[in-house]
C-alpha cells in the first residue's frame, strides 16, 4: 500500500516535471524542472530495487549533466522571446501527435498485456541483497566488452567536446601554405618607374 | 573430280579478282584475254565433266571440301554435288558466259569501265557456278546472293545514269523480297530436317511428308507445302515471276551483254534450277506445284502481251524472257522438271543469241534502241539478221529449231497433267505461243524489214558488227538450231537426269508423253499438225500483216482499244502500285515512325521525358529536404507512430 | 500490488510528453536536448521495470550503458551548441538550414 502511494507520488512528480520542462518559458526553469524529473524517477527506480542506478542517475545526471546544461544555458545569451515564437501554434499538433502515440503505446503496454495477471513480479529481495554487487558481477563478467567500449565512447566524447570548443589562441603564429603557394610576384615586389636624371 | 571442280570455279574467280584489283596494271587487252581465257578454260573443263558424268555415266560426285564453320551441332560446308543436272547447268553457264565474254570485247570496246566490266562478269560466272554446283542450301544461298549482287552491280554499271541507278535499286529491293522467302524456306528446312545438306534432306522427306505445322494457332499447314512455297518465293524473285517480275524489264538499263548473260540465260534461270533441284520436296506438295503452275502460266501469258507494246528493242526481248521463264515455271508446276530444264537449256542459247543480236543492232545504230527508228537493217547487217531470225524462230518454237522441242514438250506436258490449274495453264501456254510469235516477228519486221526510218548520218556509219560480235552470234545460232534436236531424246524421255530429279510416277507426265515419242524427226513432223504450230504461224502472219503490209493497223487498234492499250503501257500498273503502296507506304510509315515514334516517343517521351520525370521528382524531393531539423524530427515521429500503428494493427499482442 | 503495466504506462506518458515537447519547442535547441534526455529517461525506466519483473539484472546493465552514452551525447551536443552559438550568435533551429537543398 505504501509502495503504491510512493509510486503515484513519484509518477505524478515525474510527469508534472516533464510537462513543466516542455512548457516553461525560461530554459533555466526548464533545466531545474528536468532535475526534478530525474530526482523523482530515481525514486521510481528505487521502488524497482535498482538502487545503484538510482544513485548513479542522481549523481551523474543531476550532478554533472544537468549542471552542464545550466551552465550552458546561463552562459549563452539567448533571446527567449524569439525562441518561443510559434509555440502556441504548435500546441494542437503536439497534443494530437502525443495523444495518438499514447493511445497506441498504451494499447501495447497496458494492463491487457503487462497487467498483474499476465506477468508476476518476483518477491522483494532479501535485505542483505546488494544490487550494486549483482550489477557489478554481471557487468564485469558477461558485459565486459561492452563495458570497455562504453569507456572508449566516453573518452571520445571528452576529446570531441574539448576539440569542438577549443579556441585557437591568438598568440599562436603559423604559416598558411596555401597562401604561400598562391602568392604572386606583384604582391611582393612593386616596380616603380623613376624618371632618369636629365643630362646636363 | 575434286580438282576439276575447283578449277572450274577457281578460274573465273581468279580472273575476276585479278581483273578487278589489278585491271590498270594488266591493261585492257590483258584483262579480256585473262577473263575470257579463264572462262573458256572453265567451259572446257565443264565439258569434260559433262562428258564424264552424262555420257560416261560416272558416279554422282558429292563431297564437302571445306568446313566453313561448325555451330550448335550443325556444320556449314563448302562442297560440290555434280550430277547430270549440275553438269547441264555448268555447261550452259560457262558456254554462254564465254560467248558473252568474247562478245563484250567488241561491245564494250570504247567503255571506260572495260576492266571493271570483265571483272564483274567473271565474278558472276564464279557465283553462278557456285550456285549450281553446291551440295547444300547454304552454299546455294551464297551463290544466290552473289549472283544477285553482281546483277545489282551490272544493272547499275553506268552509274552516272539516273535510270540505271533506279533500276538496280529496284532489282535489288525486289530480289530482297524473294530472298527473304527463300531464307525463311531454308530456315524451315534446317528447323525440321536438322541439316542443310541436299542428300541428307532428301533422304528424310518421306518421314516428314505428312507432318503439319501451326504457324497461326488453329491452322494446320503441311510442312512440305510451307517449305516449298517459301522456296518458290525465292524462285519468283530470282526468276522474275509475277508479281516479283517488275525488276527484270528495268534491268535492261545495264549493258546488253549483261542482259544476255544474267538477265536472260543464266541468273534468272537460277529459280528454275533451284526448283528442279528441290524436286524431291516439291513432289510432296501438290498445293505448291499448283501454285507454281498458276504463277508460271500467268507470267507466260500476260508478260508476253506486254512485249507487244514495247518499242525498245531490248525491252521486247526482256518481256519475251519473262514469258519464257513463265513457260519453264509451268513445266515445273506439272512436274515436268526435265522439260523445264530442257527449255532452260535451249532458251539460254536462243535468248542469249537474241540479246546479243539486239546488242549488235544497237552497236550498228549507235546506241539507238527505239525500234521505230530502225527498219530495213537486213541489207546492212546480214549476219545479225540471219542469226536474229534463227533466234526468233527458235523462240516461237518453229518445228526443227531447239525451242520447238522444249516448248512443245512443255505444252504437251501441261496437256497431260492433272494438277489443279492445268486447264488454265494449257490455255495460257497456247495463247502464249501466238503472242510470242507476234512480238518476235514484230521485232524482226520492224528492225530488219520495211522502210529505213533512220537519218542519213546513221546510215553512213551503219555496217555489220566486227567478228568478236558476230562470232558468238554464229556459235549461239548454231546451238539454237541443233541443241534441241540433239538433246531431246535423252534429256526429255531418256534417263538423262538419272537420280538428280525425282518425280512421283503419278505426276510423271513426261513418261506419258514418251509413250508417243518416236524420235526427233517424228516429233517435228507431228508438230507440224499441232495447234502450237498453227498458232505460231498465225502469229507470224498477223505480225507481217500489221507491221509490214499495213502499218497503220496497230495504231488503229491502239486507238480503238485505248483503255487496254493504256493498261499495257502501264504494265498492268505493277510499278505504279509498288511505287504507291510499298515505296509510298514505307515512306509514310517511316515518316510516321520518325515523327511519332522517334521524335515524340523516343526523344520526347523516353529520353527527354525520363529526364523531366527525374527533374520533377527531384523538385518534389528537394522540397522535402528543407534542411530544417524539426521537419526531420517530425518525420521521424510520424514514422514511429506509423510503425506503432502497424504493430498494434497486426495483432502482435493479440493473444 | 503494482503491475509492470503501471511503470510502462508512466514511461509511455513521459515519452509522449517529450515528443510533444520536441514539436512545441521546435526552435530552442536546448529544450530539444532536454526532451531527448527525458525520452532516454522513459526508456531507462522501461528497462529497469522489465529487469525487476523478470528478475534479470541485464536490463540494468543496459541502463548503465545508456546512461554512459547519454552523458557523452549531452556533452558533445552541448559542445556543438556552444560552437554553434559562437558562430551564428543564435541557437534558433530555423537558422540551422545550411543543408537545405
Amino acid at each position: 500500500m505504501f509502495e503504491q502511494v510512493l509510486f503515484y507520488v513519484f509518477s505524478g512528480l515525474v510527469l508534472f516535471a516533464a510537462a513543466m520542462v516542455i512548457t516553461v518559458k525560461n530554459p533555466v526553469h526548464a533545466a531545474l524542472c528536468l532535475v526534478l524529473a530525474f530526482f523523482s524517477s530515481s525514486g521510481l527506480w528505487l521502488l524497482l530495487e535498482a538502487e545503484f542506478l538510482a544513485i548513479a542517475l542522481v549523481l551523474v545526471y543531476v550532478g554533472a549533466v544537468m549542471v552542464l546544461f545550466l551552465f550552458v544555458v546561463m552562459m549563452l545569451d539567448i533571446n527567449i522571446a524569439e525562441l518561443r515564437e510559434g509555440f502556441a501554434g504548435y500546441v494542437p499538433v503536439a497534443v494530437l501527435v502525443a495523444a495518438a502515440m499514447l493511445v497506441l503505446l498504451s494499447t501495447i503496454v497496458g494492463h491487457v498485456n503487462f497487467g498483474v495477471d499476465s506477468i508476476q513480479g518476483v518477491a522483494a529481495h532479501a535485505s542483505d541483497y546488494s544490487n550494486t554487487k549483482a550489477l557489478g558481477m554481471s557487468m564485469y563478467t558477461d558485459f565486459i566488452w561492452p563495458f570497455e567500449i562504453a569507456s572508449v565512447i566516453l573518452l571520445v566524447a571528452i576529446v570531441a567536446a574539448i576539440t569542438l570548443t577549443l579556441r585557437k589562441s591568438r598568440q599562436t603564429k603559423s604559416a598558411n601554405p596555401s597562401n604561400q603557394v598562391a602568392v604572386k610576384s606583384g604582391d611582393r615586389v612593386r616596380l616603380v618607374k623613376v624618371p632618369s636624371e636629365p643630362q646636363e | 573430280m575434286q580438282n576439276l571442280c575447283l578449277a572450274i570455279v577457281g578460274a573465273p574467280l581468279f580472273a575476276a579478282l585479278s581483273a578487278g584489283l589489278f585491271g590498270k596494271q594488266i591493261g585492257r587487252s590483258g584483262v579480256h584475254w585473262l577473263t575470257s581465257g579463264a572462262v573458256g578454260l572453265s567451259f572446257f573443263l565443264s565439258a569434260l565433266v559433262f562428258w564424264r558424268v552424262v555420257i560416261g555415266s560416272e558416279e554422282t560426285y558429292n563431297a564437302n571440301l571445306y568446313q566453313w564453320l561448325s555451330s550448335g551441332g550443325i556444320n556449314f560446308h563448302i562442297g560440290f554435288l555434280v550430277d547430270e543436272l549440275t553438269a547441264t547447268m555448268m555447261i550452259v553457264v560457262t558456254f554462254v558466259s564465254w560467248m558473252v565474254h568474247i562478245y563484250t570485247i567488241g561491245y564494250m570496246h570504247d567503255d571506260p569501265g572495260y576492266q571493271r566490266f570483265f571483272s564483274y562478269i567473271s565474278f558472276f560466272t564464279f557465283s553462278m557456278l557456285m550456285l549450281v554446283m553446291s551440295n547444300n542450301f547454304l552454299q546455294l544461298f551464297f551463290g544466290w546472293e552473289a549472283v544477285g549482287f553482281v546483277s545489282y552491280l551490272l544493272i547499275g554499271f553506268w552509274y552516272t545514269k539516273d535510270t540505271a541507278i533506279y533500276a538496280n535499286l529496284k532489282a535489288f529491293l525486289v530480289n530482297r523480297v524473294g530472298d527473304f522467302g527463300f531464307l525463311l524456306g531454308i530456315g524451315a528446312i534446317y528447323m525440321h530436317f536438322g541439316t542443310l545438306d541436299y542428300v541428307e534432306v532428301f533422304s528424310q522427306t518421306s518421314a516428314l511428308q505428312d507432318k503439319t505445322i501451326e504457324i497461326l494457332s488453329g491452322y494446320e499447314w503441311s510442312l512440305m507445302t510451307v517449305i516449298c512455297l517459301l522456296l518458290f518465293v525465292g524462285a519468283m524473285g530470282k526468276s522474275a515471276q509475277v508479281p516479283l517480275h517488275v525488276w527484270l524489264p528495268d534491268s535492261m538499263e545495264g549493258p546488253t551483254p549483261i542482259s544476255a548473260l544474267i538477265h536472260a540465260a543464266t541468273m534468272v534461270t537460277a529459280g528454275i534450277f533451284m526448283v528442279a533441284r528441290m524436286s524431291p520436296l516439291f513432289e510432296l506438295s501438290e498445293t505448291a506445284l499448283s501454285v507454281v503452275l498458276v504463277i508460271g502460266s500467268v507470267t507466260a501469258f500476260f508478260m508476253g502481251i506486254l512485249g507487244l507494246v514495247q518499242n525498245d528493242i531490248k525491252r521486247v526481248v526482256a518481256y519475251s524472257t519473262l514469258s519464257q521463264l513463265g513457260y519453264m515455271t509451268v513445266a515445273l508446276g506439272v512436274s515436268a522438271y526435265a522439260a523445264g530444264i530442257f527449255h532452260l537449256f535451249t532458251h539460254a542459247f536462243f535468248k542469249a543469241l537474241l540479246f546479243l543480236a539486239a546488242g549488235s543492232v544497237i552497236i550498228g545504230m549507235h546506241h539507238e534502241q527505239d525500234m521505230r527508228k530502225m527498219g530495213g537493217l537486213r541489207k546492212y547487217m546480214p549476219v545479225t539478221f540471219i542469226t536474229c531470225l534463227i533466234g526468233s524462230l527458235a523462240l516461237i518454237g518453229f518445228p526443227g529449231f531447239s525451242g520447238f522441242f522444249s516448248k512443245d514438250a512443255i505444252i504437251e506436258a501441261v496437256h497431260y497433267s492433272s494438277i489443279p490449274g492445268a486447264g488454265l495453264a494449257y490455255v495460257a501456254v497456247l495463247g502464249g505461243v501466238f503472242i510470242t510469235a507476234l512480238y518476235s516477228f514484230r521485232l524482226i519486221f520492224l528492225v530488219f524489214y520495211g522502210k529505213e526510218r533512220f537519218d542519213e548520218k546513221t546510215r553512213s556509219h551503219l555496217h555489220e558488227s566486227p567478228l568478236v560480235v558476230t562470232g558468238p552470234l554464229v556459235c549461239l545460232a548454231l546451238l539454237s538450231v541443233v541443241s534441241g534436236g540433239l538433246a531431246v531424246s535423252s534429256m526429255l524421255f531418256g534417263d538423262y537426269f538419272g537420280s538428280s530429279i525425282f518425280v512421283y510416277p503419278e505426276h510423271d507426265v513426261l513418261a506419258a508423253l514418251g509413250a508417243h515419242y518416236h524420235g526427233p524427226l517424228a516429233m517435228v513432223i507431228h508438230g507440224l499438225a499441232q495447234p502450237p504450230f498453227w498458232l505460231a504461224t498465225s502469229g507470224v502472219i498477223v505480225a507481217w500483216f500489221c507491221y509490214l503490209k499495213s502499218p497503220e493497223i496497230p495504231e488503229r487498234i491502239a486507238q480503238s482499244l485505248a483503255y487496254i492499250h493504256r493498261i499495257l503501257l502501264d504494265k498492268y500498273g505493277f510499278d505504279r502500285f509498288n511505287a504507291w503502296f510499298f515505296a509510298g507506304g514505307a515512306r509514310t510509315v517511316g515518316s510516321f515512325l520518325f515523327r511519332k515514334g522517334d521524335s515524340t516517343l523516343i526523344d520526347g517521351l523516353i529520353v527527354n521525358g525520363s529526364a523531366k520525370v527525374v527533374g520533377w521528382g527531384a523538385e518534389v524531393l528537394r522540397r522535402m529536404q528543407s534542411g530544417l531539423l524539426y521537419h526531420y524530427a517530425f518525420a521521424m515521429i510520424l514514422g514511429l507512430i506509423t510503425l506503432l500503428a502497424l504493430f498494434v494493427h497486426s495483432g502482435f499482442f493479440a493473444d | 500490488m503494482l503491475a509492470l503495466a503501471d511503470y510502462l504506462i508512466v514511461s509511455a506518458i513521459l515519452l509522449c510528453l517529450s515528443v510533444a515537447g520536441i514539436i512545441m519547442n521546435r526552435k530552442n535547441v536546448i529544450i530539444l536536448l532536454m526532451c531527448i534526455e527525458l525520452m532516454l529517461l522513459a526508456v531507462n525506466t522501461n528497462f529497469i521495470a522489465f529487469s525487476r519483473f523478470n528478475d534479470d539484472v541485464s536490463g540494468q546493465v543496459f541502463v548503465f550503458f545508456i546512461l554512459t552514452v547519454a552523458a557523452a551525447e549531452a556533452a558533445i551536443g552541448l559542445a556543438i551548441l556552444v560552437v554553434l552559438f559562437r558562430n551564428k550568435k543564435s541557437i534558433n533551429v530555423e537558422d540551422l538550414n545550411s543543408m537545405k537543398g
